[in-house]
């Protein structure tokens, strides 16, 4: 209704060029954004961190004598007679641990490395806007989640090629589908994966606007993880567990059953979203008030 | 760049700004008014709000009291539209060293929705070509000294026409061919019509720059106008000593002085001492003494102070390397 006066004027001002540049200018910065995130030794050295996981099962297994049946995590006594294993396998052992490490660094860092190197009041100066900053800190921090989970799974699955014979693959419910299709199903795991991460990852990002030390903020991320998981494990909390944004991580198995039982998968995605917007509330919060004074 | 987007008017404009921390007042309710086209020297010693109040002018802290206008703009409520227009060295220069001084650029750049895509690589060429960084562009910033950083973050606030250039101690770190070559790069982008807004701590260098000054101290702007108008409130200051004195300031006062007792009164015989500094115009110091005695006052003492700017700092903002809290 109330009209802006200064509308009219051809200067750089107008909200014409604002309004179709914003969208274009929006990828830009998602691009340099991602750009920056993956130019840095610190991912590189995340992700192979993490594919080492799954080279590591695969070259244990190889060298030692049969892993008798039950014995060490789920699916390792498989893993010499389908090399389709190794990278479930390797998923499954990184979920508790590797996994939110390396997501708490990468979402701890968002906020308070900006603020840390001093480029945040360069960014918000240019300006990037709050808003706009956040959600871009966070897209990226989600596609870290995905690129993390994918490189466990294909590492995973190269290693099992190389290493070991592959066949068909017999699922917990007993159907048996060929190799194609449980790549397919591990490829369905790692995003199964990649979304219990993304709540975590919004609580990162929210630690990450209440200091200017990163290190702060991935180690208060990484113990968050670390307690939300010994909280599920504690009968005396049983009340607490659906609420934990821990509580579906290890529950893929689901997706290991012939048809395929959606129920955990959507549990978990209403979850972990029930905590991007709650976490994503907070950080708004803190971050569009926040005096930046790095 | 047209002037039409906004009103005009001051390029920066507060009134009553003030910012706490706590109990801690780092800025006192402060008037500054940066005419449009000036260069404006924001002088004051280290710690004295200075950069707490460039935070406040570009939005990164909120102010807990005052107005604040940029470009004729309401600070906060129209940063959006305000910062493209504003090219800013915010307390030195920040950088992601494991990127290139072309790649740091590039990034800052992307980060404003509406610079445009397509002349991004050629604004990033000619801003370092500007600054004479143009040899190490592909350089990372880790291996850049002090001087090329701080001439990176120099070359970033010119990466796009800017109505109004803020440039927080911008030569910090330079050798005595950088600050030339920041001062004359000052001057060219005034002469193209850019109000810019230096802050510095260095008096040489604001003297040989700038057209407007204001004067920090303890939070306080405690002195403001063209750079003229503050020399003049510091030079020519004469000192009398006279035991006459109260005839001696009827001479001065209708001479258009304005005397002030210096206050040392040495015993009864002695007499008194008064100073007293010409608003404006100057009198000839012989007249003076030729009125004087015309008037039948007795001169025992009288000398000419030719105060410089940085005596007028020191008087401003206090002696000593206190840093102010």
């Amino acid at each position: 209704m109330a009209a802006r006066p200064q509308a009219a004027g051809p200067g750089p001002a107008a909200p014409a060029p604002a309004a179709t540049g914003g969208r274009s200018g929006s990828w830009a910065l998602m691009a340099s954004e991602l750009s920056v995130l993956f130019r840095r030794l610190r991912t590189w050295a995340m992700l192979a961190a993490l594919a080492a996981v799954p080279i590591l099962i695969a070259t244990a297994v190889r060298l030692s004598s049969p892993v008798p049946p039950g014995r060490g995590p789920t699916f390792l006594d498989r893993i010499s007679q389908n090399g389709l294993f190794v990278g479930m396998t390797a998923l499954l052992v990184s979920v508790p641990l590797f996994l939110p490490l390396t997501v708490g660094v990468v979402a701890g860092d968002t906020i308070a490395g900006e603020a840390n190197l001093g480029t945040l009041r360069y960014l918000l100066v240019a300006p990037a806007g709050r808003v706009r900053l956040l959600l871009i800190k966070y897209a990226a921090a989600a596609v870290f989640c995905l690129t993390a989970t994918v490189t466990v799974a294909a590492v995973g699955a190269l290693a099992g090629v190389a290493l070991f014979p592959v066949g068909p693959v017999t699922l917990l419910s007993g159907d048996t589908i060929d190799a194609g299709e449980s790549l397919l199903r591990s490829l369905l795991i790692a995003a199964y994966i990649a979304v219990s991460l993304l709540g975590l990852a919004a609580i990162g990002l929210a630690i990450s606007t209440f200091t200017d030390i990163p290190v702060g903020a991935m180690a208060a991320t990484v113990v968050l993880s670390v307690v939300s998981q010994v909280a599920d494990n504690l009968p005396q909390l049983e009340w607490l567990h659906p609420w934990l944004f821990s509580h579906y991580w290890l529950d893929f198995a689901d997706l290991l059953r012939q048809p395929i039982s959606w129920t955990s998968f959507g549990e978990n995605a209403l979850l972990q979203g029930g905590y991007i917007l709650a976490a994503g509330a907070i950080a708004y919060g803190r971050f569009t008030s926040k005096d930046v004074l790095s | 760049m047209s002037d039409t987007s906004g009103p005009a008017g001051p390029a920066i404009e507060t009134n009553g700004l003030s910012k706490r921390f706590g109990r801690r007042s780092a800025v006192d309710s402060i008037n500054l008014a940066v005419p449009r086209g000036s260069v404006f020297g924001f002088l004051g010693p280290n710690g004295s709000g200075k950069t707490t109040t460039i935070r406040l002018l570009l939005g990164l802290a909120s102010a807990t009291g005052g107005e604040v206008r940029v470009l004729g703009r309401q600070i906060p409520a129209g940063l959006a539209s305000v910062l493209p227009e504003v090219g800013a060295l915010v307390e030195g220069p920040a950088f992601y060293p494991f990127l290139s001084g072309a790649a740091n650029l590039r990034r800052l750049d992307a980060a404003d929705r509406h610079a445009p895509r397509n002349t991004r690589a050629a604004r990033v060429e000619e801003a370092l070509e500007r600054v004479g960084l143009s040899h190490a562009a592909g350089k990372k910033v880790r291996a850049y000294s002090l001087g090329m950083k701080q001439r990176l973050g120099i070359a970033n606030a010119l990466l796009r026409p800017r109505e109004l250039l803020v440039l927080d101690e911008p030569t910090n770190g330079l050798d005595p061919q950088g600050t030339r070559e920041v001062r004359s790069l000052v001057r060219s982008l005034a002469a193209g019509g850019t109000t810019v807004f230096v802050s510095s701590h260095l008096l040489a260098e604001v003297e040989q720059m700038c057209t407007h000054v204001g004067v920090m101290s303890v939070g306080r702007l405690v002195a403001q106008g063209t750079l003229r108008e503050l020399r003049a409130a510091g030079t020519a200051r004469i000192m009398l000593r006279t035991p006459d004195v109260a005839a001696a300031a009827r001479v001065l006062s209708g001479l258009g002085l304005q005397p002030e007792p210096a206050g040392v009164l040495q015993g009864a015989d002695h007499g008194g001492q008064l100073s007293t500094s010409p608003p404006g115009h100057v009198v000839a110091p012989e007249d003076i003494v030729a009125a004087l005695v015309a008037a039948g006052v007795r001169v025992q003492g009288f000398g000419v102070e030719d105060a410089s700017l940085e005596e007028r700092f020191v008087s401003l903002t206090g002696e000593g390397f206190d840093v102010a809290g």
